[in-house]
C-alpha cells in the first residue's frame, strides 16, 4: 500500500500523511454534517449513554395483563388502535396483547450447513 | 500484488469448499454467528441464530491426492440453545450462539463452551463405533425377554457398529449475567474460564455451575452516567493471571488477578491518544473495539474498531504498533451507515498460526489478510461466482476516486447486507474458515 512512499524523504511523507488525515478529518466532518441536517435533534442529549442504554435493554418485552383485561373489556365499546407495521416493537400508547409477541419458537430444522 | 494473500512468498488461496444453502432467501435461524477451530485445526465449529451448532471434521490426508488438504465434512450437529422469555424481567432472550469456544483435548472426547446472551454450556462430542451385544435378559432390539426362557448364560460382547457421534450437555452454567454475553475465554490452566457480558466479567470453574465470581464490574452507581461498556474479553494464551478486556470507547485494559479479587483496576491501560481535531460525532462509535484477540505468542494483541486492524505490544500502552485501514474508503459514508446501523456491526478478527498474518472481514463478502513482516494487504471475496474447486482467488479493489479501473468496484456498489462478521484461521496450516450470512467458506493455499 505504501510502496509508493518509500522514495520520498521523510519529511514529504509526513506532509503526505498530514494531507491524508486532513482530508479524513473533512470527510468525515461533511458526513457529521449531512447527518445533522437530516436530524437536527440529534446528539442533544449525551449521546453516548442513549445508544448504550438501548444496548442494555435489547430483548425488553413488554405485556401488561391489567393493560390487556382493561383492552378486552373496551373492546365491547369501541374500535382499539390497530398495531402498528412493527410488530416487534411493544411500548408506549399501543396495547400489548399476547398476539402481538412474536411466537417463540426453536428451530427444529437442522441447519442447512449440515445438509 | 497479484496473488500475494499474506504468509509472504505470495500465498495463493483457493477455494476449497461452502457449506450451506446457496439461495439468496435467508431464514433467520440460518445466519452464521460464530466460527471457531479447535485446538489441533482437525474440528470447525459453527453456531448459528437458531441456537444450532454445526460441527465438520477434517477427513484424514489420502495417499491417492497428496496435494490436497482433508476436506470438512460434517461430523456432528445438535441445538445447543432455545429461546426463552424471562417472565418476571419481561425479556426476550436469542437463542443466537454468541460465541463457541474449544476445550484443549484431553481424552478421546472433545468439549466445547458455547454461549446465548445468558447462558453458558458445556458440551461433550463423543464418539461411539462399539456397542454391546449379547445380553440375557434384554432382545437386540431392548425388549426385555421373559425370565422364565433364560436358560443358559452368556457374557456380553462389544462389537463394532458405523460411527455415531453424541453431542450431551455436561454443564449448564446459567444465571450469572444481567446483561448481554459477549465473550466466553478458556483460561490456559484448562479449568476456569471467564464469560462477559456488557458490564461485568465473571470467573467459573468448568467444574462448578452454581458459583461464580465476579472479577470486573463497570456498572455505575448511577445508570444515568454510563459512558461506556465491555465490548470484549480474553485470558492471556499462557499467562493463567491475566486476561484483557476491550470497551466501547476504544481503550483496553488488561488485569492481573494475583493483584485483587476484583480486577476493577486495570494493571494496563492501552489507549491510542486521539486527535482533537478529528474529533467527530463518529468518533467514539467507530473507535468502539468488536473483538480482541491475543497472538499466540502471548506477546501482542489485536483490536478491531469500526474501520481498522490494531496490534498491540503488550508492553507499551501509549499506542499500537500497528495499524492497518480494513475499508477507510468508508469514511465518507458514515452518515448512511449510521442511519442503516452497519456503522454498529461487529466485525471479528483472527490471527494466523505464526502470528505472522491478521486476517478480518468487510462488506460485499470481502474480507482483507495484512501480512505483517511482508508489509503487504489483499482483499478476497467470497461468492459462489469464484467457487470453482481449486481455483485461485482473485484480489479484489474498492475504488474511491472517479475513474473506476477494469474489475474495480466503487463504494456506491458495495452490498453492506453482505458482511463477513466471522472468520477462523486453522492453527497450523493456510486453512481458513469464512463465515458470510449463511453460508461457510473453507480456502486453502495452493499446495
Amino acid at each position: 500500500m505504501s510502496s509508493e512512499n518509500l522514495s520520498d524523504t521523510p519529511m514529504e511523507y509526513e506532509d503526505e500523511k498530514q494531507d491524508s488525515q486532513e482530508k479524513n478529518a473533512n470527510l468525515v466532518k461533511g458526513e457529521e454534517v449531512k447527518l445533522k441536517a437530516k436530524y437536527p435533534g440529534l446528539g442533544q442529549k449525551p449521546g453516548g449513554s442513549d445508544f448504550l442504554m438501548k444496548r442494555l435493554q435489547k430483548g425488553q418485552k413488554y405485556f401488561d395483563s391489567g393493560d390487556y383485561n382493561m383492552a378486552k373489556a373496551k373492546m365491547k365499546n369501541k374500535q382499539l388502535p390497530v398495531a402498528g407495521p412493527d410488530k416487534n416493537l411493544v411500548t408506549g400508547d399501543h396495547i400489548p396483547t399476547p398476539q402481538d409477541l412474536p411466537q417463540r419458537r426453536s428451530s427444529l430444522v437442522t441447519s442447512k450447513l449440515a445438509g | 500484488m497479484a496473488g500475494a494473500g499474506g504468509g509472504g512468498n505470495d500465498v495463493q488461496w483457493c477455494f476449497s469448499q461452502v457449506k450451506g444453502a446457496i439461495d439468496d432467501d435467508v431464514a433467520e435461524a440460518d445466519i452464521i454467528s460464530t466460527v471457531e477451530f479447535n485446538h489441533s485445526g482437525e474440528l470447525l465449529a459453527t453456531g448459528d441464530k437458531g441456537g444450532r451448532v454445526v460441527i465438520f471434521q477434517q477427513e484424514l490426508e489420502s495417499k491417492n491426492q497428496p496435494q490436497c488438504r482433508g476436506e470438512y465434512n460434517v461430523y456432528s450437529t445438535f441445538q445447543s440453545h432455545e429461546p426463552e422469555f424471562d417472565y418476571l424481567k419481561s425479556l426476550e432472550i436469542e437463542e443466537k450462539i454468541n460465541k463457541i469456544r474449544w476445550l484443549p483435548q484431553k481424552n478421546a472426547a472433545q468439549f466445547l463452551l458455547s454461549t446465548n446472551d445468558k447462558t453458558i454450556k458445556l458440551w461433550k462430542i463423543s464418539e461411539r463405533d462399539k456397542r454391546p451385544e449379547g445380553y440375557n435378559l434384554k432382545e437386540e432390539d431392548g425388549r426385555y425377554r421373559d425370565p422364565t426362557t433364560v436358560t443358559t448364560l452368556r457374557v456380553p460382547v462389544f462389537q463394532p457398529m458405523d460411527l455415531m457421534v453424541e453431542a450431551s450437555p455436561r454443564r449448564v452454567f446459567a444465571n450469572a449475567h444481567t446483561y448481554h454475553i459477549n465473550s466466553i475465554s478458556v483460561n490456559s490452566d484448562c479449568e476456569t474460564y471467564l464469560s462477559a457480558d456488557d458490564l461485568r466479567i465473571n470467573l467459573w470453574n468448568l467444574e462448578i455451575t452454581d458459583r461464580s465470581f465476579n472479577i470486573v464490574d463497570i456498572k455505575p452507581a448511577n445508570m444515568e452516567e454510563l459512558t461506556e461498556v465491555i465490548t470484549a474479553a480474553e485470558f492471556h494464551p499462557n499467562q493463567c493471571n491475566t486476561f484483557v478486556y476491550s470497551s466501547s470507547k476504544g481503550t483496553i485494559r488488561l488485569c492481573d488477578m494475583r493483584a485483587s479479587a476484583l480486577c476493577d483496576q486495570h494493571s494496563k491501560l492501552f489507549e491510542e491518544p486521539e486527535d482533537p481535531s478529528n474529533r467527530s460525532f463518529f468518533s467514539e462509535i467507530i473507535s468502539s473495539i468488536s473483538d480482541v484477540k491475543f497472538s499466540h505468542s502471548g506477546r501482542y494483541m489485536m483490536t478491531r474498531d469500526y474501520l481498522s486492524v490494531k496490534i498491540w505490544d503488550l508492553n507499551m500502552e501509549s499506542r499500537p504498533v500497528e495499524t492497518y485501514q480494513v475499508h477507510e474508503y468508508l469514511r465518507s459514508k458514515l452518515c448512511s451507515l449510521y442511519e442503516n446501523d452497519c456503522i454498529f456491526d461487529k466485525f471479528e478478527c483472527c490471527w494466523n498460526g505464526n502470528d505472522s498474518v491478521v486476517m478480518t472481514g468487510s462488506y460485499n463478502n470481502f474480507f482483507r489478510m495484512f501480512d505483517r513482516g511482508y508489509r503487504q494487504d489483499v482483499t478476497l471475496e467470497a461468492s459462489r461466482e469464484s467457487s470453482k474447486p481449486r481455483s485461485v482467488l482473485k484480489p479484489r479493489k474498492v475504488c474511491t476516486g472517479g475513474k473506476r479501473k477494469k474489475d474495480e468496484i466503487s463504494v456506491d456498489s458495495l452490498d453492506f447486507n453482505k458482511k463477513i462478521l466471522h472468520t477462523a484461521w486453522h492453527p497450523q496450516d493456510n486453512i481458513i474458515a469464512v463465515a458470510t450470512t449463511n453460508n461457510l467458506y473453507i480456502f486453502q493455499d495452493k499446495l
